[in-house]
């Protein structure tokens, strides 16, 4: 693997290898006629092989307008990327001309998404699509596409594999057309899968099956798994470090443990606060107040601050640190956490 | 405890939906300061696009020549003839010059725009009353009624526009059929109006049809509203914004077949103005006096475009993909 | 507890003074108010275009039991395609049963005549999951909440409907100012507020909640939570709560039933279903749920459901889970199982029911 230079991320897990992707300061901006859309603001991380990393945030957080830079699929305009950079395989993604930056992105890094319906062709067999991918990356004959895509349903697990290759997408059900999509991504080894929501339209029990299978496959071929969704409970089983995302910025990063035990953000903590458990009915639920802002008006100093019930503002506030008028860096608050808040040091109680 | 709770998630609420400021910081405003229906959105996109004023600025001003032809007139009468004068070229004193008759021919063609737009007019309007009511009722009720409505559209739908019409106009006068008998702008309007309601009604009936399966006609239905509301209150403002995009351009192809129906010889007779007339006048006299076909059919053409480009524009703002 | 002012406060309303009601009044908190028995739901399957034959039934309900008590909170849960949208739309008479009957306060909902179908349309509510389909964006806020009052003119008065607008407004933590504006210029949140308001504002006893927060974000979802409960504290409400979230069902629900391919199989108190599943989906279902405690990854049962769910056009005969179940035997594609008690304390729909703790039983 060539070199990368170094990351602008001082948080590595126990035992990660050298990583794989890394963002770095990325911005994402959506200019229409009458305004102008702060979908992604400066974030940067790093996706190591066989780690499976989680970005979670909210509707508008800009969680999944970062996975589509990296795989180049943002509509140019009235998407712009005014700042920053996609390290992969040695070459910053961002700055590649259209045919190489395919290639280069084809086979390396591949994307699964939210409603398995609506992005496979119903027109085509799935056996076909499946098989497409080899044709057009590797050259294979049609036959041998065939028979690739019976092996890569086999091993998604789909049944009676070589009977319903020739099967077309609304023959399957909702978490067996997701298992297809599953197919085409890993059919050419992918270094990098980013799972845009992958099971937010299933139901419980298969998307139960779903996880699972995406863990055995990353098991399996070594891979970086990058895990887009706003399920605490997904993050909680199948992650291992986790990047809170909300209005466009990294608020809080570390492990699912760590950040899930004791968040360092007042956000994560109240998401935490505001979920109900399974196991015990609980009291009164903790919501957080208002709603997720408007990317194009996002408010000054802290983004969270109107919504933060620890914010500290005018003469409450430390010098520097005033919630409404300071943005806070986000900056590493205990070994392997960082979090973008001035006071995180009292939302941890250390 | 519950209350204080409730009112501080109150208050954040009402900040955050942008009403009191009880923050240093401007206020994150989710919500728009004025009343934004959504005809009042569509209306601003309307206003950004020039097809939109082009068009509408040629039918307002087509519009006032039907409504007060004597000041495009130039103050001349279009039936003030002088046979000294037939066949006499544009002058400066004369934009366009003379027909056969000797007649001012801007007057003329001016007039002619009155009974032009009157007949598309009036033929949109009964386009569009026939196919509202029908395709709500055949969307609405469905099932059998959907079926034989239908039906009856599609064997309206056999029957081409202008051919159709030529025929109930050329047969018309003979029947004891009030207003088809005439050969008046009443029965060209209703002769158009009767073979192309057809679109009008699909139109609507497939949008009666997607929003009859909404959430919100749901709730209204549980709630024990009667049909006769749910149609009116819900459903049509909801299904009728393509039709009105196909009435306004509608209204230009209207304009543009009764002038061929005035030409062939059914549709308005002399001493009425025309352009259609003018034009079957004019064609003899093609190489000779040009002026006499080029005129009338320049500002057909002119009109007929204004009214198209009308509802190209209040398509394009009236695409619910542009909504948020 | 402070008397709650239903629907029954219709008699204390200054207008209803002579309207005598088509039903009888509520019966006190703790009550059953509405009693579904054997209800059944088939949906024909036709073809050709012109004379329509029918070939079979999508049987969307198929012999649901279920009691709701005056007062409290009834979950329904289950996935995709069970039958628990079918079940919200026969309560609120969008649909017709096949078979069975809907007893609100003792009386037969299809059996109802104009007056008492009307005022059952009144006391009944639905609010519905998504929040931008189920407004109609050409009407104000203000006419969406009111339209009720147009549809029954015996519960407000036309001069005092404005401000009583505002006050439904502002008890579900709307801005009252915003009266005027239209559906498009709120959140998803906010829109599902004006949903609960439109629900509200009928006085109903019974709201039947579709699935209100899964379109939400996870930070609205627990203050449109927090809402509904205080609406029940506050009027004395009774819910129908549908959803598919194990979790907010458990928060918000006294009891719970879970359905499987149109019918109940479990059913009884949030702790006897979690605590205590007896029946093997159940048992599955909860093994699926993740949870979102790092402390508690692990301890859960793990047990993963084969083959996908049978089409309800074609159920399983005998017992309809019995194709993924681990336990079948011979019984059960002979014999449907009742949904009674078989020792555990609450009825389970299987003939090998057995209580197994799935989710680890947490005192934090």
């Amino acid at each position: 693997m060539t070199t990368l230079p170094s990351s602008t991320s001082s948080v590595r897990d126990g035992g990660a290898t050298a990583p794989i992707l890394s963002v770095e300061d990325l911005f994402v901006e959506f200019r229409t006629r009458e305004n102008t859309v702060n979908a992604v603001n400066g974030i940067s991380y790093t996706v190591s092989q066989g780690e499976t990393l989680a970005i979670l945030g909210e509707s508008g957080s800009g969680k999944s307008v970062s996975a589509q830079a990296i795989m180049g699929i943002l509509d140019m305009p009235p998407a712009v990327i005014p700042k920053g950079e996609i390290w992969f395989e040695g070459r910053n993604l961002l700055t590649l001309p259209e045919e190489e930056g395919r290639k280069v992105r084809g086979p390396g890094i591949s994307m699964i998404f939210q409603d398995a319906l609506s992005s496979l062709n119903p027109v085509y067999s799935v056996g076909f699509q499946i098989g497409e991918m080899f044709r057009a990356h590797r050259g294979s004959s049609k036959k041998e596409a065939k028979q690739h895509a019976v092996e890569l349903m086999d091993r998604v697990r789909i049944p009676a594999a070589a009977q319903r290759v020739n099967d077309y997408p609304h023959q399957f059900s909702g978490g067996m057309r997701q298992r297809v999509m599953i197919a085409m991504a890993i059919a050419l080894d992918p270094k990098i899968l980013i799972a845009d929501e992958p099971t937010t339209a299933l139901d419980v029990t298969v998307q139960a099956q779903v996880m699972d299978l995406l863990k055995d496959l990353q098991r399996e071929t070594g891979m970086g798994l990058v895990l887009i969704t706003h399920d605490l409970g997904v993050v909680n089983e199948v992650a291992d470090n986790v990047a809170v995302m909300y209005a466009g910025r990294i608020v809080e990063r570390g492990t699912v443990d760590d950040v899930f035990t004791s968040p360092a953000h007042p956000y994560t903590e109240g998401l935490m606060n505001s979920v109900p458990n399974v196991e015990v009915k609980g009291g009164r639920l903790q919501p957080i107040t208002g709603q997720p802002p408007n990317l194009s008006k996002i408010p000054s100093g802290c983004p969270f601050h109107p919504r933060c019930a620890r914010r500290r503002l005018g003469a409450d506030a430390l010098p520097g640190r005033d919630c409404a008028g300071d943005r806070p860096p986000l900056r590493l608050v205990v070994p392997g956490r960082e979090a973008a808040c001035h006071y995180s040091e009292e939302v941890l109680g250390v | 405890m519950t209350e204080s709770q409730q009112q501080q998630d109150l208050r954040h609420d009402e900040v955050q939906a942008g009403t009191t400021t009880g923050l240093a910081s401007p206020s994150v405003d989710v919500t728009n300061d004025r009343q934004n229906s959504l005809w009042s959105d569509a209306w601003k996109t309307l206003k950004r696009n020039p097809l939109f004023w082009i068009g509408s600025v040629f039918g307002v001003v087509f519009t006032l020549m039907a409504i007060a032809p004597q000041f495009f007139a130039r103050g001349a009468d279009p039936r003030s003839c002088d046979l000294a004068n037939s066949r006499d070229t544009p002058s400066s004193e004369h934009w366009f010059g003379f027909d056969q008759q000797g007649c001012d021919y801007l007057a003329n063609v001016v007039y002619g725009a009155r009974s032009s737009l009157i007949i598309g007019v009036t033929a949109v309007l009964v386009v569009l009353l026939l196919g509202v009511v029908v395709g709500a009722v055949a969307g609405y009720f469905g099932g059998f009624t959907d079926g034989l409505l239908a039906r009856i559209a599609d064997i309206f739908y056999g029957l081409p526009l202008i051919l159709g019409a030529l025929v109930l106009l050329r047969v018309g006068p003979s029947t004891d059929i009030p207003i088809i008998n005439t050969r008046g702008p009443g029965a060209v309007a209703l002769a158009l109006a009767l073979f192309g309601w057809m679109t009008a009604m699909r139109l609507v009936r497939s949008q009666v049809i997607a929003v009859k399966s909404s959430d919100y006609v749901a709730a209204a239905r549980a709630m024990g509203a009667s049909s006769p509301r749910i149609l009116v209150r819900h459903i049509l403002p909801n299904a009728v914004a393509p039709v009105l995009v196909y009435a306004t351009i509608t209204i230009g192809v209207l304009i543009a077949a009764e002038a061929t129906l005035t030409y062939l010889g059914v549709g308005l007779q002399r001493p009425a103005i025309s352009w259609g007339l003018q034009i079957d006048a004019g064609q003899d006299l093609l190489r000779t006096a040009p002026h006499l076909v080029l005129f009338p059919s320049l500002i057909l053409t002119l009109t007929v475009m204004a009214f198209i480009m009308m509802g190209d524009a209040l398509r394009d703002a009236l695409d619910p993909r542009q909504r948020a | 507890m402070s008397e709650p002012t239903g629907a029954t406060a219709a008699s204390a309303a200054p207008d209803a003074t002579d309207v005598e009601s088509a039903l009888p009044p509520a019966p006190p908190p703790g009550a059953p108010l509405l009693e579904i028995r054997g209800l059944k739901k088939y949906f024909p399957l036709t073809q050709g275009i012109v004379f329509k034959r029918t070939i079979g039934h999508v049987r969307a309900v198929d012999g649901v039991d279920l009691t709701l008590r005056r007062g409290e909170t009834l979950g329904l849960v289950g996935e995709s395609g069970c039958g628990k949208s079918t079940v919200s739309k026969l309560l609120v008479a969008l649909e017709k049963p096949t078979d069975g009957s809907i007893l609100y306060k003792g009386r037969d909902v299809a059996k109802m005549g104009g007056r008492a179908l009307k005022q059952y349309r009144r006391e009944v509510q639905i609010i519905f999951q998504d929040p931008y389909a189920s407004l109609n964006p050409r009407m104000t806020v203000g006419d969406i909440v009111a339209e009720g009052w147009s549809v029954h003119a015996d519960i407000a008065p036309r001069k005092g409907r404005l401000k009583r607008t505002q006050e439904l407004m502002d008890r579900v933590g709307l801005n009252p100012d915003f009266v005027n504006r239209y559906p498009h210029q709120f959140s998803g949140g906010q829109r599902q507020r004006i949903g609960i308001a439109r629900a509200l504002a009928l006085q109903p006893e019974i709201i039947v909640c579709d699935e209100p927060v899964s379109a939400l974000d996870v930070s609205v979802q627990a203050q449109v939570v927090n809402l509904l409960e205080d609406l029940q504290d506050d009027f004395g409400l009774s819910y129908l709560f549908i959803a598919h979230d194990l979790s907010v069902v458990r928060h918000i629900s006294d009891r719970v039933a879970v359905m499987y391919l149109g019918s109940v199989v479990e059913e009884g108190t949030d702790a006897q279903v979690y605590g205590s599943p007896s029946h093997p989906y159940t048992q599955a279902l909860l093994s699926s749920v993740p949870l979102h405690e790092p402390h508690l990854r692990g301890q859960k049962d793990r047990i993963l459901l084969q083959g996908d769910v049978p089409s309800p056009a074609n159920p399983p005969s005998g017992c309809r889970f019995r194709t993924r179940c681990w336990k079948a035997q011979d019984i059960c594609a002979v014999e449907p199982p009742a949904l009674v008690d078989r020792g555990q304390g609450h009825p389970a729909a299987c003939h090998f029911a057995e209580a197994r703790e799935i989710v680890p039983v947490d005192v934090d």
